[in-house]
């Protein structure tokens, strides 16, 4: 019988000819044939990275960013057919290409996409609500451990990523300058994907809270390197963007 | 309100860039199709639609990545995603492809071809009773387009299906474009397909456009490739196979390329055009 595995092989592998027993119905062996199905698997997901990555796509150009993906296809395969999930490792791959070299920024800028659809795709959760939080004591606040919401997702890079991610976003794009780095968050306060640019400490702040240290834990770890940092406006303005979820009712009677 | 069948009107692939004007316009439309990968991801925008969209048609959930006619055991964690969709929402109609799609290396994005014997067919039968088993319903499973055949094959592709159907109480999905390519492919007589395929086990037809090239011989290579018009010489096939089964639910398939909405509610008219024409033939008669 005809193994799926010589098939599989051979789907991925262009160097090797027509599996035996795979035929026309002249009865031979006929390489165009066999190629549409190589060809399905190599578009198809060259496809699939096009759709997750369409601003990386857009900075290098289509006929760079299909070769670069190709290669990545060929060496990473979907470990499953649900294809949101596809190319999570594609930044890594791109900061390994040799050819994007000259483009030191376009690693992050994948890395923003990547989550980007793992915000959009995350669980549906009830978001935090500023006023939520003032009804509670200074002090037991100070003692609060806030869960992120689960599309919340934070992107730092030596580069201005966010910047460049937003100017893609609109036509024509205007390309900003490309020094300075940046603290990318992503939310989803209602139905869409929401991206700011925050600056370092609340970047820090918000870490901390993700690793599971108190508000008054994360504060003070900040504070000790940004001296000028103000927690209860970062709390706020975090709250406000949707980056935690509501508090449970045990952690709102505190 | 819950819908159990999918009426025998003209349906669409529900893609995302149509989600709003949708919802705005609620066009006249038997159903929406979906693929149930896109919704497996956990929330989001995308469910938001389809659970606003459910409220105003019936779905039809169609897999494309459950390799039924894989040598593996199917993907049991796969299958818990696919019943978890079925639960939450309640689907018309559940399909899947006679084919393959995954193995040792992972996941391969298409849907690959089975040869047909009584070993295949056992397996594929039994992957059949599993999933239907699992998800708690009757599946459809559709009919393949392919390019290459298998020396070993001993079964013909319609005595394949309708053994399978018989054997495991399925229904079949007739996508008349796949008959269009394989028969074109492989020189074979496509309105005799469909006059010996067991249409009593049809619950759902599909219908999309290919495209063409040429084998090494340099003979005609049609290509199933979902981002076209219904080409002329399937829509003619589409009418000779309602004559013969009655108004069935049909779906067009536009998955590549996909146009602007009013494209599609064209196709949609001309699909509505074949299953009135029926109706009233039949009221007539």
């Amino acid at each position: 019988m005809t193994s799926q595995s010589p098939f599989t092989r051979a789907l991925t592998d262009p160097a090797q000819p027509v599996p035996a027993g795979l035929v026309s119905p002249r009865g031979t062996a006929d390489s165009k044939r066999f190629a549409v199905y190589r060809n399905n698997v190599h578009v198809s997901l060259v496809g699939a990275l096009a759709a997750r990555f369409p601003v990386t796509r857009q900075l290098v150009g289509e006929e760079f960013f299909t070769g670069m993906a190709r290669l990545y296809v060929a060496q990473t395969k979907p470990k499953g057919p649900v294809l949101i999930h596809y190319g999570d490792s594609f930044p890594d791959f791109v900061a390994q290409f040799p050819p994007a070299s000259g483009l030191p920024y376009l690693p992050d800028l994948a890395r923003l996409e990547a989550a980007w659809t793992e915000a959009y795709n995350a669980a549906d959760a009830i978001a935090l609500a500023p006023a939520d939080l003032s009804t509670i004591a200074g002090d037991a606040l100070a003692s609060l451990d806030l869960t992120l919401a689960p599309s919340t997702r934070l992107v730092r890079s030596g580069f201005p990523v966010g910047t460049l991610w937003s100017a893609h976003q609109t036509t024509p794009v205007s390309i900003p300058a490309l020094s300075g780095s940046e603290c990318v968050l992503l939310t989803r306060p209602q139905a869409h994907v929401r991206l700011t640019i925050i600056p370092p400490a609340a970047c820090a702040f918000l870490e901390a809270i993700g690793q599971g240290r108190t508000l008054g834990q994360a504060a003070e770890a900040v504070l000790t390197v940004f001296p000028d940092f103000d927690p209860g406006a970062a709390l706020v303005g975090l709250a406000g963007l949707g980056a935690f979820t509501t508090l449970t009712k045990e952690l709102a009677d505190v | 309100m819950p819908f159990d069948t999918l009426p025998a009107r003209p349906g669409l692939g529900l893609k995302p860039q149509h989600y709003a004007q949708i919802l705005a316009n609620k066009p006249d439309l038997g159903f929406f199709e979906v693929h149930a990968e896109n919704y497996m991801g956990e929330g989001g925008p995308p469910h938001r639609y389809l659970a606003a969209i459910c409220e105003n048609y019936p779905l039809s959930l169609h897999g494309v990545g459950l390799s039924i006619g894989g040598e593996a055991p199917l993907d049991r964690d796969h299958l818990k995603r696919l019943r978890a969709l079925v639960e939450r929402y309640q689907p018309a109609s559940f399909s899947e492809h006679l084919a393959w799609s995954s193995h040792d290396e992972g996941y391969l994005n298409d849907l690959l071809p089975v040869p047909y014997t009584p070993q295949t067919l056992d397996r594929v039968v039994s992957h059949v009773d599993e999933v239907q088993q699992v998800l708690g319903r009757r599946m459809l499973l559709e009919n393949p387009s392919t390019y290459v055949l298998f020396e070993e094959s001993t079964i013909e592709e319609v005595d394949f299906l309708a053994a399978i159907a018989d054997r495991t109480g399925c229904g079949l999905l007739l996508d008349v474009n796949n008959v269009m390519v394989s028969a074109v492919n492989h020189r074979l007589d496509p309105v005799a397909y469909i006059d010996r395929f067991p249409v009593h086990h049809v619950g759902e037809i599909h219908l999309a456009g290919y495209d063409e090239t040429t084998d090494d011989a340099g003979e005609r290579l049609l290509i199933d490739a979902h981002g076209s018009r219904v080409r002329p010489d399937v829509f003619e096939r589409y009418r000779h196979t309602i004559i013969r089964t009655g108004a069935l639910p049909t779906l067009i398939e536009w998955d590549n390329n996909v146009p602007a909405f009013d494209v599609l509610m064209d196709e949609v008219r001309l699909v509505g055009e074949v299953l009135d024409g029926t109706l009233n033939r039949r009221l007539a008669s």
